[in-house]
């Protein structure tokens, strides 16, 4: 409360831009870091990188950042030049929207915006945009098919994500995120309020649901055919290197990040822990224990991502239509009658 | 485990749909070039497609990118150096591609190994078969976007490599096989290493059993993907597991006489009846697994005595001509050799069975989704240099 | 495996093969050669694809491979070649091969199994995968203007094969829908597998020794000639 009645309006608003830019990177490198690089190399039984930096290789993705940085930047003959160049700035833009919205603490927030979660998802799709633009202008046919391939694929599952959502909006009366957590906060199970009332429990469709559909607006394996290597070589990323590369690349790890906290705010509580409900000791702990959330739910994504072949185009489809968005949909009946009855 | 008739006539049916809606919504067809430089073609075969939408209205396969004349090179060397260039046909299992070429060469001048020799020969054919095809059983899950089997693969096969490299000196080309028996007797302590060696691959077989067959996507991927009938099949010239996968039942280890010592071995011919890529990994799987026992089987049997049989110093190959062919990790590999008394075969047709096996595709490829272009081709299971010989 | 026993039970087979194929093509078969479990057959040209039909209905479903053969002898030093009446290689190899057969008669041509008449021989190859028995067919081809029929109506994975045979040694398939190179690059002039076409690597530098120089393992000791 203190400091923040010091600080003028538009020094804070600096100040959560700085953050909130910072975090892009600072999300995609630790996700990168320990995920595609540790774990993934774990579960295949090999070591990943182990020498830069020193400790256990943790300095190759900020050395790889700083290689694709210095590399030339390849824009092919063919291609649409601004278009080109503006694509991957449209997809980390929709990314660093994101997080305007996600709550870190009582009064770490940087817009708590009352339709907050219908804002997030909204912004979340407009990265199809970039996508289409980034394949459409690269003149190339496989980078084409994987934006046509990613565009039908984030629109048949941004249906299920939102209706996912929708049966946590019902039971927290409120699609501030914000809101949601204090909602979760001040519940009680069956009468014991110690932990609050994590939405997971009473949401397990919706969550499951929620993270398929997440893991398909990621285009991550099972659902990564967009990217699909061993058919389209890189989808809409074919004629990208460079730092437009890096960009794609922070976009989707910093995507992965955003969508893990908004999970985590959805049906885990967000920053809440029993200990402090207010003051400055929950702005502290906030960000500490939504990371902690984050990554367990980052956690999941990946081993998905690690584990399973990726679906034909058809199935994909298929498997939005007929299975989630029905079950998605019977998840919100259920939850309205519950609402109405109790 | 088999695909039942309900799904094969429903998969059937909605291929029949998507046709009909094809015709009714005409669109502009596109043609796609997947390679030469493409990651699904492990190597430079270029593939042709005529898209409709993400249909394959027609596909025309390319090769050559790659060809070597090996035909013609044959006929400038002597025998004994012909192996040396044969070793690089199919790759991944080198050895395997010397045998069939020694045995004409042994038919021709009417000499025949010491059966150490033959023993010897049949373990090596068999374990660059497990080298070869765990690479497959692993990169399959690659090309379907599992990135994790093919690690797995990598790591277990290299204890395979490591035994060729320690008995022969090489661990991709060993270039061990010799006219009337084999280069060295086996090193001391390997077969211990092998019989180690060989339960790595059995649980690495199990473990993809887990990890892939069980799978539902993996499944939803390949059942029904590509099936082959087995008279077309066949008539393509078809062989190895690609046409047991169809359910014929031909293996010419069992089925054609030969010297190596397959015949005192026990062991089974894997089919299954479906002939889709589903059946076409399982078949593979089940052959490794098959491979691994047959390697334990020959370890234990070893017979004693000498590893070359008397041959000239200087090795002239009487006039007549020879056909032999072994079933080779990739199917069927011969080598029709005619000699004209001289020190180098004078014609030397090599029959390589990924040639074969790949011409199929364009009849197969046709109606299938892009994705299943790549399903399609891996299950096949080629390596490029033996196609493009 | 040993004995002649075996051998000859296959042969027996071969036999009863060979009279099979006799009846049902008559005349067209010219020749014929058994040789340790195996058979050759040759055909008339014009009964090259009468003859895979046939084999068809005999039940020989597996078509192993098709290509073909150029009896001209070796330009290679060949011990024996040179000895024999060899024709000038350095002035025939210099020669596009549609020049070379303005003299049909070629000196010293030596027919493989089952003879031959002329300098170009197609073979293929069929297995029966129910009786686990196989067939050479082979059939002589015109010097000058070598064609047969193409096998492509009657097993369709002749269709590469033939593609590559034509490539590689000019013959022309009748029938076959899509001729075209399959290996080499469109622009490639000559055929490369016929015995006529200079092996350039060979004529730019010689190959460095017939026999290896490299001694046997010391480990070995049953050598033949000491």
């Amino acid at each position: 409360m203190m400091f923040a009645l010091e600080i003028p309006y538009w020094e804070l608003t600096i100040i959560k831009t700085v953050i909130v830019l910072s975090i892009i990177p600072a999300g995609a490198v630790v996700l990168g870091y320990v995920f595609l690089l540790k774990m993934m190399a774990h579960m295949q039984s090999r070591m990943g990188p182990m020498e830069p930096g020193g400790f256990h290789g943790w300095f190759q993705l900020i050395g790889d950042g700083i290689k694709f940085i210095q590399k030339e930047d390849i824009i092919p003959g063919e291609a649409d030049r601004r278009v080109f160049a503006l694509a991957p700035l449209v997809v980390l833009i929709s990314t660093f929207l994101l997080y305007v919205v996600v709550p870190t603490g009582p009064r770490l927030v940087v817009q708590n915006l009352d339709v907050g979660i219908f804002y997030a998802l909204a912004v979340s799709s407009l990265g199809v945009i970039g996508v289409l633009m980034a394949g459409w202008a690269s003149a190339n046919k496989f980078a084409l098919l994987g934006s046509l391939r990613a565009a039908g694929q984030l629109i048949a599952y941004e249906l299920p994500l939102v209706l996912a959502v929708v049966g946590v909006v019902i039971q927290a009366n409120t699609m501030s995120l914000q809101g949601i957590v204090h909602a979760q906060a001040d519940g009680s199970i069956f009468g014991f309020s110690g932990l609050g009332n994590p939405f997971f429990f009473t949401q397990i469709v919706g969550f499951g649901i929620f993270l398929a559909a997440a893991q398909a607006e990621l285009t991550q394996t099972p659902f990564d055919m967009p990217v699909a290597e061993s058919e389209l070589v890189a989808g809409y990323m074919t004629e990208y290197s460079g730092f437009r590369f890096l960009f794609f690349f922070m976009a989707e790890f910093g995507t992965a990040l955003a969508l893990s906290a908004i999970a985590a705010t959805l049906y885990f509580g967000g920053w809440y822990q029993p200990l402090f409900k207010t003051g400055i000791m929950a702005d502290l702990l906030g960000p500490v224990v939504l990371g902690i959330k984050v990554m367990l739910i980052a956690f999941l994504i990946f081993w998905i991502r690690f584990t399973f072949p990726r679906f034909r185009e058809d199935q994909l489809q298929s498997f939005a239509w007929k299975i989630l968005i029905p079950l998605s949909l019977v998840n919100i009946m259920v939850t309205a009658i519950f609402k109405v009855v109790l | 485990m088999a695909v039942t008739d309900q799904q094969r006539i429903s998969y059937i049916a909605s291929q029949a749909a998507d046709a009909r809606l094809n015709v009714e919504l005409q669109t502009e067809e596109m043609t796609l070039n997947l390679g030469p430089q493409h990651p699904a073609t492990h190597g430079t075969l270029r593939i042709v497609a005529r898209l409709d939408g993400e249909q394959v209205v027609k596909a025309d396969v390319v090769c050559g990118y790659m060809h070597r004349g090996y035909e013609k090179l044959t006929e400038v060397r002597t025998f004994p150096q012909v192996t040396t260039l044969i070793n690089r046909i199919d790759w991944l299992s080198s050895f395997a591609n010397e045998v069939p070429f020694i045995l004409a060469a042994e038919d021709l001048m009417e000499i025949e190994a010491p059966p150490r020799a033959q023993w010897i020969r049949t373990l090596f054919f068999e374990l660059s078969r497990i080298a070869n095809i765990t690479l497959f059983i692993g990169e399959m899950g690659v090309q379907l976007g599992a990135i994790t089997p093919v690690f797995f693969a990598f790591r277990d096969r290299e204890y395979v490599l490591n035994l060729i490299e320690s008995a022969t000196g090489g661990r991709f080309h060993p270039n061990f096989d010799r006219i009337g028996g084999i280069k060295d007797d086996l090193p001391k302590g390997w077969i211990a290493e092998t019989k180690d060696a060989m339960r790595r691959i059995r649980g690495y077989c199990d473990e993809l059993e887990q990890l892939l067959m069980g799978n539902e996507i993996f499944e939803a991927r390949t059942r029904g993907v590509g099936v082959i009938p087995a008279d077309v099949g066949l008539s393509y010239g078809l062989s190895g597991a690609n046409i047991r996968a169809s359910g014929v039942d031909w293996d010419l280890r069992r089925d054609a006489p030969s010297p190596l010592a397959w015949k005192e071995l026990d062991w089974k011919v894997w089919t299954h009846p479906d002939g889709d890529s589903f059946a076409r990994y399982w078949v593979r799987l089940q052959e490794t697994r098959e491979a691994t026992l047959m390697v334990d089987q020959l370890l234990d049997g070893l017979p004693s005595g000498p590893i070359q049989a008397k041959v000239p110093r200087i090795i002239k190959v009487p006039a007549g001509e020879a056909w032999a062919h072994t079933e080779n990790p990739l199917g069927e590999m011969g080598y029709y050799v005619v000699s004209q008394g001289g020190l180098g075969p004078f014609r030397c047709k090599i029959r390589s069975a990924s040639f074969h096996n790949v011409s199929i595709t364009p009849w197969l490829l046709k109606g299938v989704y892009v994705p299943d272009i790549i399903t399609i081709l891996s299950s096949l299971y080629f390596i490029l240099g033996d196609i493009d010989r | 495996m040993s004995s002649a026993d075996s051998t000859t039970a296959t042969d027996d087979r071969q036999k009863a093969l060979l009279e099979d194929l006799t009846t049902r093509l008559g005349a067209a078969v010219v020749g014929s050669h058994i040789r340790s479990g195996d058979l050759w057959v040759r055909v008339r040209p014009d009964a090259w694809l009468r003859a895979a039909e046939a084999c068809k209905a005999m039940g020989f479903d597996y078509f192993c491979y098709l290509s073909g053969i150029d009896w001209m002898p070796h330009t290679w030093p060949n011990p024996k070649v040179i000895e024999g009446p060899a024709p000038d290689p350095d002035d025939e190899a210099a020669l596009p091969a549609e020049e070379v057969v303005e003299e049909p008669v070629i000196e010293g041509i030596q027919s493989g199994y089952a003879g031959g008449d002329t300098r170009f021989q197609v073979l293929a190859r069929l297995y029966s995968t129910i009786r686990h028995i196989g067939v050479t067919l082979k059939a002589d081809l015109d010097d000058l203007n070598p064609r047969i029929e193409s096998w492509i109506t009657a097993y369709p994975g002749a269709d590469w094969c033939e593609r590559e045979t034509w490539e590689m040694y000019g013959f022309d398939f009748t029938g076959h829908p899509n001729l075209t190179h399959l290996y080499l690059p469109g622009e490639f002039e000559g055929f490369p597998m016929r015995k006529d076409f200079p092996l350039l690597a060979r004529e730019v530098k010689p190959w460095p020794g017939l026999v290896d120089v490299e001694q046997f393992p010391a480990t070995y000791k049953g050598d033949g000639e000491g």
